[in-house]
């Protein structure tokens, strides 16, 4: 009986993570399907997600203001970002845009802790630091907020990229630049718009992961690789993917800390990796891409 | 079908003209005069900077054959020294092998352990390298930090015995120096020996257009993974002689911290031109000195460094000469 | 018209098959390539051909069939396996090496023929130095052949359009190949400049290449070609002699319509 509940104590911590992994990846795969590059500044945005939401709880003194003021903030830092690094790029190749990527991370990164400061900072969750207990097992509230607001900008995406236009123009881009351009989509405002997106979710997987673990201006690179093993699982590009990625890495973790040792906890995201790399390139979800020639 | 040699004949005519020197002589001619650092220089100290500017010339250079030419990203060369260096230092002072034992060793290992990564995540086009890596340079240094009866912990390995010869060891920094200025200058004629050939071409190709370079016949993977491994080998080999030189290691010089301002650096100096990494290198070297007081202001210093370089000088430094002479060119056209 | 001189099958295409996600962009088909001769495939855009092209070149892997290339099966061999084996391309959509210069991009074609390994490239041992040399007039006297060399020495990203097409089929042609496939080599070149890549491809098979050819400027189909083989929707509609092909009536409805009159 013991074990039982300990298992799905563990499960719900898994879920928990899962779903912040879930949201770094969505961010990582859709500036991938807009551009080919790997994302290193994903995971710093999700770092400015925490810890601008804690200094806007300061002065706001309503956590959700302080949540959805932050996130937008840093979703315009997204934007902003593409505006002045990505964009005036003379040869937009993957390669290049996953350098830039890798000075907006150190550039995000000293910034954060030059403008926020080296001290780790937290928040209380969101409805206090209580704990439900259903059938004998404790369950952090802010686990179940994490989910809750997790499946909520999940299907906000969702309704964003089957029912709009420019949620539209941006599947039809990622699928082939080329033609998307020809029937008169905007290939560069796409772009913009997957950097926005991208920094949205990992600003809000900050926000709603920070009560829990912390927020420091150091955890970006960690963040950044946990949000890429899980696409990498879930299937590079694949929305979907993100989401089985994400809740699946999260698991493995919470399990394997459990099982094992949490010590080796990071170590197991590099295992899955390597796993997925050589056994399913392609991820869980995920197509092998071609390339049209 | 006759050979195309054959059917057009002698080529008397087809050399292209090149100006100036060739490449093995102007590589001699600088370091001959790199040669003089230790006689102008006020003191000791500014010799182990020179030192130390060798060595990140090594991780530089390896990491611009990679990158700069090959076209892939690692966010491993730091943990990569960092194998070198372990390698080297520890089958010293726990296995009493003399430093150039240590020395191939350092390179053995550094290749293998980037093969271990390479394998995988090369199979792939696009860039999983450059996520790939990084989680294998924070693994590495794990591995340093833990396995504390081989490499001595977050404390550091202690007692690395200097490199020496026919007896004399070479225990000062000025002894050192010529050490490892003879290796740098072998690692950037080896470089330059390989892009002057078939192999080197191969790597630019399937930089530029893997496909293109797959339909002349080309393994991409092969050749990706083999510019992977011997730039690590190299990062080894620059391990191992600064273990040697310093006569400790600790882990925080191989962390991912360093690995991406080795990165930054290649940029800076002009990834895929020759000489750039030694603009890089002496900039990486020379700045931390300049800004001894302001450390946090130096990550955002070589952060700006890295995005203005890809946005202005996609060829860095080293190819704001060749950029200005193309405009000179064109406007006279 | 002139025959072929050779009889010998070099490629054999069997129930060859490709299907995408909804698509099936070849469907069971089958012909043979012979020694020697220029063989046409044509058909309205999204026939099939690139991805035809694809297959034989081992970009694209096929669904189901068999490809023998000079008797042994190829299908399962990865693209640059192909390459050595002796078949080599020119791209639809260019694949040059921009960034290199234009005699560095045929030497690339040379590389099968090189020696030099890893470590003697290292160590640069003499015979390295020999072998760049004689690379470098191979590849320039191919230059000096398709009247490229006054621009050897400049990136290839900055060639005219119909350069980097020649620059392509010359890259090809360094590698000695025993097939040479050529996608839609004479697209949007220019009437003069098509002409001449029609009499390039006539001379190179008149000294013995096989050639495989899609192409959609049918003057050049008509006046180059052994044989056609004609594919509409992946399916071969018909086959056989610029004469036969022009009058089978499936032909007419399906792809020539007006162009069969014209040309
Ligand atoms: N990678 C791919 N994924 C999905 N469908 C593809 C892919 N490549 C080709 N197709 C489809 O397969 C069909 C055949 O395309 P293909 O490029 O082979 O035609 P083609 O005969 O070369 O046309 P064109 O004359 O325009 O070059 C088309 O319907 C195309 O859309
Ligand atoms: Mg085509």
């Amino acid at each position: 009986m013991q074990t039982a509940t300990a298992l799905l104590q563990v499960l719900s911590a898994g879920i928990g993570t899962g779903a912040v992994y879930a949201l770094v990846a969505l961010g990582f795969n859709v500036v991938f399907k807009s551009t080919g590059a790997m994302n290193f500044a994903q995971g710093e945005w999700v770092v400015m997600g925490g810890m601008v939401t804690a200094l806007l709880i300061g002065a706001f003194s309503s956590i959700g203001l302080a949540v959805v003021t932050a996130v937008v903030l840093v979703g315009i830092v997204g934007l902003l970002s593409e505006r002045l690094t990505v964009q005036p790029l003379k040869k937009p190749d993957a390669l290049v845009i996953t350098l830039v990527t890798i000075g907006l991370s150190i550039v995000s990164r000293s910034l954060v802790m030059l403008v926020l400061g080296k001290k780790p900072v937290g928040y209380s969750g969101f409805s206090g630091n209580t704990a439900l207990s259903v059938g004998g097992v404790s369950i952090q509230s802010q686990t179940l907020w994490i989910i809750a607001i997790t499946l909520a900008f999940l299907v906000v995406m969702h309704a964003f990229f089957e029912r709009t236009i420019l949620g539209k123009a941006l599947r039809a881009a990622a699928a082939d630049r080329e033609a998307a351009a020809i029937v008169g989509v905007n290939v560069g405002s796409t772009v913009l718009l997957s950097f926005g997106i991208a920094a949205l979710a990992g600003a809000l997987a900050g926000a709603i992961v920070t009560p829990l673990t912390l927020a420091s201006y150091d955890q970006g690179a960690m963040f950044g690789f946990k949000g890429f093993s899980a696409a990498m699982l879930g299937g590079l590009g694949s929305l979907p993917g993100a989401v089985v990625g994400g809740l699946a890495l999260g698991l493995l973790e919470a399990f394997g800390s459990f099982y094992i040792s949490s010590d080796f906890k990071d170590a197991i995201a590099f295992a899955v990796l390597l796993l997925i790399l050589f056994v399913r390139p392609s991820g869980l979800l995920g197509r092998a891409d071609i390339v049209k020639v | 079908m006759a050979s195309i040699e054959a059917k057009t004949g002698p080529m008397t005519h087809s050399r292209l003209p090149r100006r100036g020197l060739s490449r093995h002589a102007r590589l001699a001619l600088v370091w001959l005069a790199l040669a003089a650092v230790p006689f102008v220089v006020p003191n000791a100290y500014w010799i182990s900077l020179a030192n130390l500017a060798l060595i990140n010339l090594v991780l530089i250079a390896s990491l611009n054959l990679l990158m700069g030419y090959g076209g892939q990203i690692s966010l491993a060369h730091a943990g990569f020294f960092g194998l070198g260096a372990y390698a080297s230092g520890i089958l010293n002072v726990r296995y009493g092998l003399p430093p150039w034992a240590g020395l191939p060793a350092a390179a053995v290992v550094a290749g293998l352990g980037a093969l271990l990564i390479g394998i995988p995540a090369l199979r792939l086009r696009g860039h999983y390298l450059a996520m790939a890596t990084l989680g294998w340079n924070a693994i590495l240094v794990v591995f340093f930090t833990q396995l504390v009866g081989l490499t001595g912990g977050p404390n550091g390995l202690l007692g690395v015995a200097p490199f020496s010869i026919f007896g004399h060891a070479l225990d000062t920094e000025a002894k050192a120096f010529p050490l490892a200025w003879a290796v740098a200058f072998l690692v950037m004629l080896a470089i330059s020996n390989l892009l002057a050939s078939r192999i080197g071409r191969s790597i630019r190709a399937v930089a530029t257009n893997e496909l293109g370079a797959q339909s002349l016949g080309i393994d991409s993977f092969r050749t990706k993974l083999a510019v992977f491994v011997l730039s690590a080998g190299m990062a080894g080999i620059a391990g191992s002689l600064y273990v040697h030189i310093n006569q400790y290691a600790s882990p925080e010089t191989f962390g991912i911290a360093p690995s991406i301002m080795l990165l930054v650096m290649v940029a800076i100096g002009g990834a895929g031109t020759f000489y750039g990494p030694m603009l890089g290198a002496l900039i990486y070297t020379a700045v931390p000195q300049i800004l001894l007081d302001y450390e946090d202001a130096e990550l955002m210093l070589f952060g700006l460094g890295l995005l203005v370089v890809l946005i202005l000088f996609p060829r860095g430094l080293a190819g704001i000469p060749a950029a200005l002479a193309g405009l000179v060119r064109r406007r006279r056209a | 018209m002139n025959t072929p001189r050779s009889t010998g099958d070099l490629l054999e295409v069997e129930g060859l098959t490709c299907r995408f996600a909804g698509v099936t962009a070849v469907d069971d088909l089958s012909f043979r390539v012979k020694a020697g001769e220029i063989k046409a495939v044509i058909g309205p855009n999204g026939a099939g051909k690139s991805t035809l092209f694809n297959m034989i070149a081992g970009v694209t892997r096929p669904t189901d069939g068999a490809i023998k290339f000079d008797g042994a099966r190829i299908d399962r061999l990865p693209t640059h396996a192909r390459a050595r084996r002796g078949i080599a391309r020119t791209f639809q959509n260019l694949q040059i090496f921009c960034e290199m210069s234009v005699l560095e991009n045929v030497m690339v074609g040379r590389h099968l023929r090189g020696r030099a390994t890893t470590l003697s490239a290292l160590l640069h041992i003499p015979s390295v130095g020999a072998e760049e040399r004689a690379m470098e007039a191979t590849a320039m006297a191919l230059l000096e052949r398709f009247g490229l060399a006054a621009k050897a020495g400049l990136p290839a990203g900055s060639l005219a359009f119909g350069q980097m097409k020649v620059l392509e089929l010359a890259r090809a042609l360094a590698c000695e190949p025993r097939l040479l496939l050529l996608d839609e080599p004479a697209a949007g070149l220019p009437h003069a400049e098509a002409d001449k890549m029609a009499e390039t491809i006539r001379d190179l098979n008149r000294d013995g290449m096989t050639v495989l050819l899609v192409e959609h400027n049918m003057r050049m189909v008509m006046s180059l070609s052994h044989d056609i083989l004609v594919l509409n929707n992946g399916r071969r509609i018909a086959e056989g002699t610029a004469e036969e092909v022009r009058r089978h009536p499936e032909v007419l409805s399906a792809y020539l319509g007006e162009e069969a009159v014209d040309a």
